[in-house]
């Protein structure tokens, strides 16, 4: 007994599968008897990646053209999983693409999503989702209860991408079924901002702003800082939703899950809704003027101080050592 | 330009609550504001409906117990009027429950447009928008940036992980905004006296045509298996700033050899 079947839906872009789809074959592998991922795009050029990532197979919906993700690729699935040759188990990262996809699939297949994940875990003949609720003080474990293909959405570094050394994987197609009026958003242009450095998501050393930076001039020291330690700058919800930053910048529960060698948490209080994204680092550095701030509780190194007092000082002394 | 904004009322964030022991739900007695994730989308409407000259924003929302107070702070931003679906069954209920519930109600309204929030504060999963969207048959965008309509067509900057896309939707749509791209007007003392006349049209399941059955804790079909305290982590050092704390973060960093 056991889970037989699990598919993955497979993120990629120009060829290179995302971290996220390599996470999720990771655990995905350790679980399934058969780990299938579906994908969109060029299928060749991802096979052998993912191939020696876990995949057996790669079900390929073909190129989407100017379409969104969402409905086609939820549509392809639901056509295989309605004649009867889905799997037991859908993993998808919370992406945006990832979230379009699942919410599309539960609704076509009136089968309900667990989200938040943040670790899997087998009972039985079953799969259960952890998600890390109030902060990350309290793990619940969630199962179906009932029958039909479970869906997980997964939240991204939950688990280690590692090679498995698997040859490449097979390719086959899944087609795909009349969109009805879904498939009404075309995408007309696409623009990357212009960002130096690291990304959020995978620097060694992330500094955040949150509130009590005071303004969003201010937020002027941290992307300083962040270029001075070679890292990324992230922010708190607070300063997001306050406009001085855009949300690619949040790290949280809402926005990205970080885990870097060092996070630099500056005037952020450490709401639960922080919490979530950063607490996995390895070393955290809080400055905070409220010695009560939570923040301080995940702190591997707590000041209590003001932080435009401290990170003007600190540099001023990396850049003297420049 | 009618536009229906799902406004969900949630327990104020400032204070999360508890777990029911028993019912392995959050406790829910407390006092219900408005979202501020929806108040962006709120906000966006009002705008939007500014633009075409026409129209109203409609809000739509569910709750188990009658509850209005987060209702009527969007009310006094500027929403004409709101559909409220008020059960018992509810309690409970999970995303795609919501999206049917919220659909039924939305249909109602023939809207040429619907917006959401990216996700809401308490619960988070991001999925009803795109939910709502299917069980609609509407083509939708997520995490929009922003939006202009012109005749059927909505133009939409999509966030995505290194910048964004510009979408061209078909309408009627549905439209999950993000936090923080319009500010939130407050609302003015006319506003709010104005929210206690506007009208909110509470529905009962009943009145959607939806077996309580289908949402809920039987229409989630998901249990909570187990729970576990996280483990605490070790206490970290704390030092009091007296205008030195800059060399000790360099010490620190100096010691994890990452400079």
């Amino acid at each position: 007994m056991g889970i037989s079947k699990i598919w993955i839906y497979g993120e990629s872009t120009g060829g290179v599968v995302s971290t996220a789809t390599l996470e999720l074959l990771a655990k995905a592998r350790t679980i399934g008897d058969t780990v299938e991922v579906v994908v969109h795009g060029d299928a060749s050029a991802v096979a052998a990646e993912l191939g020696e990532h876990g995949a057996s197979t790669v079900l390929s919906i073909g190129e989407l053209g100017d379409g969104l993700p969402g409905p086609r690729v939820a549509s392809a699935m639901a056509t295989a999983i309605d004649a009867g040759n889905g799997p037991d188990v859908l993993l998808l990262a919370t992406s945006y693409d990832g979230r379009d996809v699942a919410g599309r699939l539960s609704a076509k297949i009136d089968a309900p999503v667990i989200t938040n994940v943040v670790d899997l875990t087998v009972d039985g003949d079953r799969l259960l989702g952890v998600e890390s609720i109030f902060g990350g003080s309290l793990d619940i474990s969630t199962g179906f209860t009932g029958d039909g293909t479970a869906i997980f959405l997964v939240r991204p570094k939950s688990f280690a991408a590692e090679s498995a050394g698997g040859a490449a994987a097979a390719v086959d197609s899944l087609e795909g079924g009349d969109l009805g009026n879904t498939g009404g958003s075309t995408v007309k242009d696409r623009f990357a901002e212009e960002s130096t450095g690291p990304k959020l998501d995978e620097a060694a050393i992330v500094v955040s702003g949150g509130r009590g930076l005071g303004s969003a001039e201010h937020y002027e020291l941290i992307e300083t800082l962040a270029g001075l330690l070679k890292g990324a700058a992230g922010a708190s919800r607070a300063v997001v939703d306050a406009g001085w930053v855009p949300y690619s910048y949040q790290v949280g529960q809402t926005g990205k899950v970080v885990k870097p060698a060092v996070y630099l948490a500056c005037g952020i209080s450490g709401a639960t809704q922080h919490l979530v994204g950063m607490k996995g680092s390895a070393n955290i550095i809080a400055i905070n003027k409220d010695e009560e701030a939570p923040i301080f509780g995940v702190a591997d190194l707590g000041i209590v101080g003001d932080l435009h007092k401290v990170v003007p000082k600190l540099i001023e002394a990396l850049q003297a050592r420049a | 330009m009618n536009v229906v904004v799902c406004a969900k009322q949630i327990p104020d964030p400032a204070d999360p609550g508890q777990m029911d022991p028993e019912t392995r739900t959050l406790k829910r007695d407390v006092k219900l504001i408005l979202d501020e994730s929806d108040s962006y989308g709120v906000e966006m409407g009002l705008q939007l409906v500014d633009a075409a000259g026409e129209g109203e924003v409609v809000l739509v929302s569910m709750v188990p117990n009658s509850e209005v107070g987060g209702l009527r702070t969007a009310l006094a931003m500027g929403a004409g009027s709101a559909i409220l679906v008020s059960d018992e069954a509810l309690a409970g209920s999970d995303a795609l429950s919501t999206a049917k519930v919220l659909a039924a109600a939305i249909q109602r309204c023939e809207p040429d447009l619907v917006l959401t929030a990216t996700e809401s504060s308490d619960g988070y999963t991001g999925t009803v928008p795109v939910q709502i969207a299917e069980l609609l048959d509407l083509p939708s965008v997520t995490f929009a940036k922003s939006i202009e309509v012109s005749g059927d067509t909505a133009t939409v900057q999509r966030q995505t992980e290194d910048g964004y896309d510009v979408i061209e939707c078909s309408l009627p749509c549905v439209v999950s905004v993000t936090a923080g791209v319009v500010e939130p007007r407050y609302p003015s003392f006319k506003g709010i006296m104005a929210a206690k006349n506007k009208p909110v049209d509470e529905l009962d399941l009943a009145a959607l045509g939806i077996d309580p059955a289908t949402v809920g804790w039987t229409g989630a079909r998901q249990e909570i298996v187990a729970t576990a305290e996280a483990p605490a982590g070790e206490a970290g050092e704390i030092i009091h700033d007296e205008g030195d704390a800059h060399e000790r973060i360099l010490a620190f960093l100096d010691d994890l050899k990452i400079l």
